[in-house]
C-alpha cells in the first residue's frame, strides 16, 4: 500500500514536471539565444548553454531599434491607462454595489451584455472615429476607449459587495458625501480587487497588438511590440538580435509578476468563482 | 412619475459617478455599431465619396475564395490549439489538485508564466525552434528516428506551430480556472470514493468532470471567441510577407482589406460575418454542451 501511494506520488510530480519543464524551457531559450550568434540556434544540434554575444546582441538591439524608448512609451501608457481605469471601473462598481437608483439594474445588464461584442468588430468604425477626431497616431486612442471597462467593473462591484452597509452610514453621519464614502470607506477596502485589477490591465496595455498597430503610425510612438515585430520583420537573418531584444521586453515583466504572482493568482481563482 | 423624476434628481450624483463608462460604450460601441452596418452597404476608400452597394460586398465576400481559405484555416486552427489544450490543461488541473501532489503553488506558478508573455514574443521564441531544415524541433524528430520536418511548408505544418504557441501560452491559464473550480469540490468526496475503491480514472470522470461542467463550457465559449481572432500569431510570423501557408485568418483578411487597401466598406462587412460566425459557434458550443448535460 505505501509502496503504491509512494510510486503514484513520483509519478505524478515527474508527470507535472515535465509540463514545467516545458512552461519554462522556452524562456530559458530566449535568454540562452540572447547570449548567442544565430547560427547558434540553428546548429545541430542547437546549442543549448550560455555563450558570450550578450554584449554584442545588445548593442546591435541598440543600433536597430529604439528600445528604451519603446519601453518608456509602454510604460507611460501602461501607467496612465491603469491610473485612469482603476479610479472610474472602482467608481463604478463601488456605485453599482452599494447604491439602487432608478434603472440601475438595467443599467448594469447592459453593461454586462457588452462584454460579449468581439473587439475586431469594430475595428473598422473606431479607426474612422479616432481619424475624424484627429486622434490617430495620438496615445489618446489608445488610452481613451477603455477608460472604464465592463470587466473591471464587474470584478470591483463584485468584491465591493462585501463592503458593510454600516461603515458607510456610519461615514454619511460623519459628513461624507458619497464620493467621500467612496474615496475614505471604499477604496482601502477594495486594495485587493485594485491589486488585480491593476496588473491585469498593465499586462494587458504591455501586450495589445493589433489596435496599436492600427492607430499609431509613427514609429517613434511604438510600444515595445510593435517596435519588436518592426525589429523581426526588418531583420529575418540576425535571429540572435531579435531575440535579445524580446529578452529585454519579456523578462522584466516576467520578474515582475514572480514577485506579484500569488496574490495574482489567488486573484484569478477568486474572480473565476465569482463569476 | 413626479416621484421617478424626484427619485433621478436625487440620484444625480450617483449617474455622474457611472456615467464615463456609458459616454464610452455610446462613443465607440453604440455609434460605430451603427456606423458600420451603414459601412457595411457602402464602397468606401475613407477619402472620396461613399457609394452606397446595397448587399454586394456580402455578395462578393461569399464568392471570394481567400475569405472562405482564411475561414477554413481559422476552424482548424482553433481546433487544433484548442482541443487537446483544454484536455491538457484539465488534467493538469486534476493531477495539481490530488492531494498527495506537494508545492501546489509553485506549479501554479510555473504553469501560468507562459500567460505573462505578450503574443509577440511568444511568437518570435517559436519561430525560433521550427525550421525547414534546422532548428530544435528538427533536432529532436532525427534524435527520435523520425523523418525532419519543413515547417514553413505545408499548411499543416505551419497551422501546427501556431497552435502549440496558443496552447503553450494559454494551457497554464485554463488549468489555474478549472483548478479554482476544481477547489470547490469537498475533499471528502474524494476521499469517500476512493474508500468505495474507486480508481483516479473514475473519480476524473465522475466527481471531477460533473462539477466542472460550467466552467468547461465557459473555456470553451472563451476559446471560440479568441480561436476567431487570431491574428497576431500568423501576422507576426510572417512578418512583412504574405502569411504563410494554411495561416491566413479572417481577422487577417479584414485586417487586409481595411487596413491596407483602404476598403473600409467591405472590411466592415467582413467584421459583421465575423461577429456572425462567432456567435454562430457560440451558440453550437452552448447547445452542444447543455444537451449532453442529460
Amino acid at each position: 500500500m505505501n509502496v503504491e501511494i509512494l510510486s503514484k506520488k513520483v509519478f505524478f510530480h515527474a508527470l507535472l514536471l515535465v509540463g514545467v519543464i516545458i512552461s519554462v524551457f522556452p524562456f530559458y531559450w530566449l535568454v540562452v539565444m540572447s547570449t548567442n550568434e544565430t547560427s547558434a540556434m540553428f546548429a545541430f544540434p542547437p546549442k543549448l548553454t550560455f555563450g558570450s554575444y550578450f554584449w554584442n546582441n545588445y548593442d546591435n538591439v541598440m543600433q536597430n531599434m529604439n528600445f528604451y524608448r519603446a519601453f518608456l512609451n509602454t510604460v507611460f501608457i501602461a501607467v496612465v491607462s491603469t491610473t485612469l481605469q482603476l479610479f472610474f471601473n472602482s467608481l463604478t462598481g463601488f456605485t453599482f454595489a452599494k447604491f439602487k437608483f432608478p434603472g440601475s439594474k438595467i443599467l448594469f445588464y447592459i453593461m454586462i451584455g457588452t462584454m460579449i461584442l468581439p473587439s475586431q468588430m469594430l475595428l473598422v468604425p473606431q479607426f474612422i472615429i479616432m481619424r475624424n477626431l484627429g486622434w490617430l497616431g495620438s496615445y489618446v486612442a489608445l488610452i481613451i476607449p477603455s477608460i472604464a471597462t465592463a470587466f473591471g467593473i464587474f470584478w470591483i462591484r463584485q468584491y465591493a459587495l462585501a463592503i458593510y452597509d454600516d461603515l458607510l452610514e456610519a461615514a454619511r453621519i460623519d459628513g461624507c458625501n458619497k464620493f467621500g464614502q467612496y474615496w475614505h470607506v471604499a477604496l482601502p477596502v477594495l486594495r485587493p480587487a485594485l491589486a488585480f485589477l491593476a496588473i491585469t490591465t498593465f499586462v494587458g496595455v504591455w501586450e495589445d497588438y493589433l489596435w496599436p498597430l492600427i492607430v499609431l503610425t509613427d514609429s517613434s510612438k511604438f510600444t515595445m511590440v510593435l517596435a519588436l515585430q518592426q525589429l523581426k520583420a526588418a531583420h529575418t537573418s540576425d535571429y540572435s538580435m531579435v531575440m535579445t531584444g524580446t529578452m529585454l521586453a519579456t523578462i522584466p515583466l516576467i520578474v515582475f509578476f514572480l514577485i506579484v504572482s500569488r496574490q495574482f493568482i489567488a486573484g484569478i481563482m477568486e474572480g473565476a468563482v465569482k463569476s | 412619475m413626479g416621484g421617478l423624476l424626484k427619485e433621478i434628481y436625487k440620484s444625480r450624483t450617483l449617474y455622474l459617478f457611472i456615467s464615463p463608462f456609458y459616454i464610452l460604450f455610446l462613443c465607440f460601441s453604440v455609434f460605430p455599431i451603427f456606423f458600420s452596418i451603414y459601412l457595411a452597404a457602402h464602397s468606401w476608400d475613407g477619402i472620396g465619396e461613399m457609394k452606397y452597394v446595397g448587399l454586394d460586398n456580402f455578395v462578393y465576400l461569399f464568392n471570394d475564395p481567400v475569405f472562405w481559405k482564411a475561414l477554413q484555416n481559422n476552424i482548424i486552427l482553433w481546433l487544433l490549439s484548442n482541443g487537446p489544450m483544454l484536455v491538457i490543461s484539465l488534467a493538469i488541473a486534476f493531477i495539481i489538485n490530488l492531494q498527495l501532489v506537494k508545492f501546489k503553488s509553485f506549479f501554479r506558478i510555473a504553469f501560468f508564466l507562459p500567460n505573462i508573455t505578450a503574443m509577440v514574443a511568444v511568437v518570435i521564441i517559436f519561430q525560433s525552434f521550427f525550421g525547414n531544415e534546422f532548428g530544435l524541433m528538427n533536432y529532436l524528430l532525427t534524435e527520435l528516428g523520425l523523418n525532419k520536418i519543413a515547417w514553413f511548408n505545408s499548411e499543416l505544418g505551419v497551422q501546427t506551430v501556431i497552435a502549440l504557441m496558443i496552447g503553450w501560452r494559454y494551457m497554464g491559464y485554463n488549468a489555474i480556472i478549472y483548478l479554482s473550480g476544481l477547489q470547490k469540490i469537498p475533499k471528502d468526496y474524494y476521499e469517500a470514493a476512493e474508500l468505495d475503491g474507486a480508481t483516479l480514472f473514475q473519480q476524473f470522470t465522475k466527481i471531477t468532470l460533473p462539477v466542472l461542467r460550467p466552467i468547461i463550457l465557459f473555456t470553451i465559449m472563451m476559446s471560440t471567441i479568441g480561436g476567431f481572432q487570431i491574428f497576431t500569431e500568423p501576422q507576426v510570423l510572417a512578418g512583412p510577407q504574405s502569411p504563410y501557408p494554411g495561416s491566413d485568418t479572417v481577422v487577417l483578411y479584414l485586417f487586409r482589406e481595411g487596413f491596407k487597401y483602404q476598403h473600409f466598406g467591405y472590411a466592415a462587412s467582413v467584421s459583421w460575418i465575423l461577429f456572425i460566425i462567432i456567435g454562430l459557434f457560440s451558440f453550437i458550443n452552448w447547445k452542444f454542451f447543455n444537451k449532453s448535460e442529460d
